[in-house]
């Protein structure tokens, strides 16, 4: 699962959703891995107006990684730094967690994370 | 006959509507529908899911011209997404697929670290099944499609409001066994996609028609919508991925494997489910190469009913269509400014 993925996530449970706490998830025990993929730098331009920025940073952070700025890049920086275009791209498309567990800050469910892949299906209490 | 018939789920899609309707029993009516569905379609792909797998690799053209439509830099999600066909139909966009087969979303990931070669995954996903649940896939340099996968409930999609720029949602909407359930679907892909801001987020939804008079099917106008339709894998052991399977029980040159013969005056073959991993034994046993039978629940949608299912989870039809024995809507949360004067 991809750090990408990640910002767009948040808890599968209903009533978790209104809350402010169930995104983004929070990774626990987590095994990361780097995978080489093909910078599109285009892609990541136009993805970022996608990106909840303040949940990339705690991801970031909560991963392991150095902190990220408070604000994010606008499409002109992006496209004039190379070093900042990779760093990002490594960030969220090279960068996999294979294992561990997410954790809602709402409720507390902890998901699986198994060779790569993330699980949300709910006990049927939950759902 | 040529093929297994579909029987009717009627009677039972009949009781557990009633017991949606029936007053305070909101929840044990859901875990009724849930408990059904987790028999008819959830424990089916799990079990028939590379056999699946390899028999689903063509992109519908409607589905395809709607992910190529899509703008570069694109976020869309792929909900029900098996096998992940559509994942890299468009590598300009970032897709998420998510399923509620955890055997289909390995399959996915294991493809999506390949190289473009559809035809070539699908045979090695086909014949090295231990290789694509292992998880071991993920150093392919190049090629990689920009896309990820997960496993989850469309019922229970785990994405946040207004997260991305569009939903796909293809062969799913289908299974649900209540129209309640149909229709939260698409609630669902409408909460996910972005609205408020041009253009708003579009939701295709694509699903199996009733109206189905060109195929051997037999399905068409005013028939029964709600079915099972059995799914025939042959072989009984785990190994059944590396076999040629037969299609059909008496005649392997012409029953395709979606292709049965309506019977609505038929018995019924008794719906028969895997026990734990494997595939159980089917039911109409006449020696030990039986098929496994599989049923699968269908609710088929007559003309029309899908853009009523639009507009109750609060969505807009953008357009829709008809193609070969599907009906497909492209719907959003908010009319597009130009088409409020029709």
């Amino acid at each position: 699962m991809k750090v990408l993925t990640l910002n767009f996530l948040t808890c599968a449970v209903k009533t978790c959703k209104a809350s402010n706490d169930s995104f983004p998830l929070h990774p626990k025990d987590a095994e990361l891995a780097k995978d080489g993929v093909e910078i599109n730098p285009q892609l990541l331009v136009n993805v970022l107006p996608r990106i909840d920025w303040t949940a990339l940073r705690t991801t970031s952070t909560e991963l392991g990684f150095p902190a990220l700025p408070e604000q994010p890049p606008t499409a002109e920086d992006l496209t004039s730094d190379e070093k900042m275009l990779q760093e990002l791209h490594t960030l969220l498309l090279e960068t996999q967690m294979l294992e561990g567990k997410l954790v809602c800050g709402h409720c507390g469910h902890e998901y699986a994370v198994r060779e790569g892949i993330a699980n949300f299906l709910l006990p049927s209490h939950l759902v | 006959m040529t093929s297994l018939p579909s029987s009717s789920a009627a009677p039972a899609v009949a009781k557990l509507a009633a017991a949606a309707a029936a007053p305070g029993h909101d929840a044990q009516a859901e875990v009724e529908a849930e408990a059904y569905e987790r028999t008819h379609v959830h424990g089916v792909y799990e079990a028939i899911a590379p056999h699946f797998s390899a028999t689903r690799h063509k992109p519908w053209p409607a589905v395809a011209s709607f992910l190529q439509a899509q703008h570069p830099g694109s976020v869309g999600l792929d909900v029900g997404c098996g096998n992940g066909k559509y994942l890299r139909e468009n590598p300009a966009v970032f897709m998420l697929g998510s399923d509620r087969s955890a055997a289909l979303v390995a399959l996915a990931r294991s493809r999506l670290g390949r190289s473009e070669e559809p035809d070539a995954a699908v045979a090695a996903t086909t014949t090295t099944n231990a290789a694509a649940g292992s998880g071991v896939e993920f150093s392919h340099e190049s090629g990689a499609a920009i896309s990820d996968v997960l496993v989850a409930d469309g019922l229970s999609l785990p994405f946040r409001d207004r997260a991305v720029d569009f939903a796909i949602c293809v062969a799913v909407v289908h299974h649900l066994s209540t129209r309640a359930r149909r229709q939260e679907a698409i609630r669902q892909l409408l909460r996910c996609v972005k609205t408020g801001e041009a253009p708003s987020g579009q939701v295709l939804v694509y699903v199996w028609a009733l109206e189905q008079g060109n195929s051997r099917r037999g399905w068409d106008e005013g028939g029964e919508q709600d079915l099972l339709v059995p799914w025939v894998l042959k072989s009984t052991s785990q190994t059944q991925q590396s076999r040629t399977l037969r299609r059909g029980l008496d005649n392997p040159t012409t029953a395709k494997q979606d292709a049965v013969v309506a019977n609505k005056s038929g018995e019924p073959p008794a719906p028969t489910m895997p026990a734990g991993d494997g595939p159980a034994a089917g039911t109409g046993g006449v020696g030990h190469t039986d098929p496994v039978v599989f049923q699968r629940y269908y609710h088929l949608y007559r003309k029309g009913e899908l853009e009523e299912d639009v507009l109750a989870a609060g969505g807009v039809v953008i357009t829709s269509g008809y193609e070969r024995d599907n009906w497909w809507t492209v719907a959003a949360n908010e009319a597009p400014p130009s088409q409020s004067e029709k």
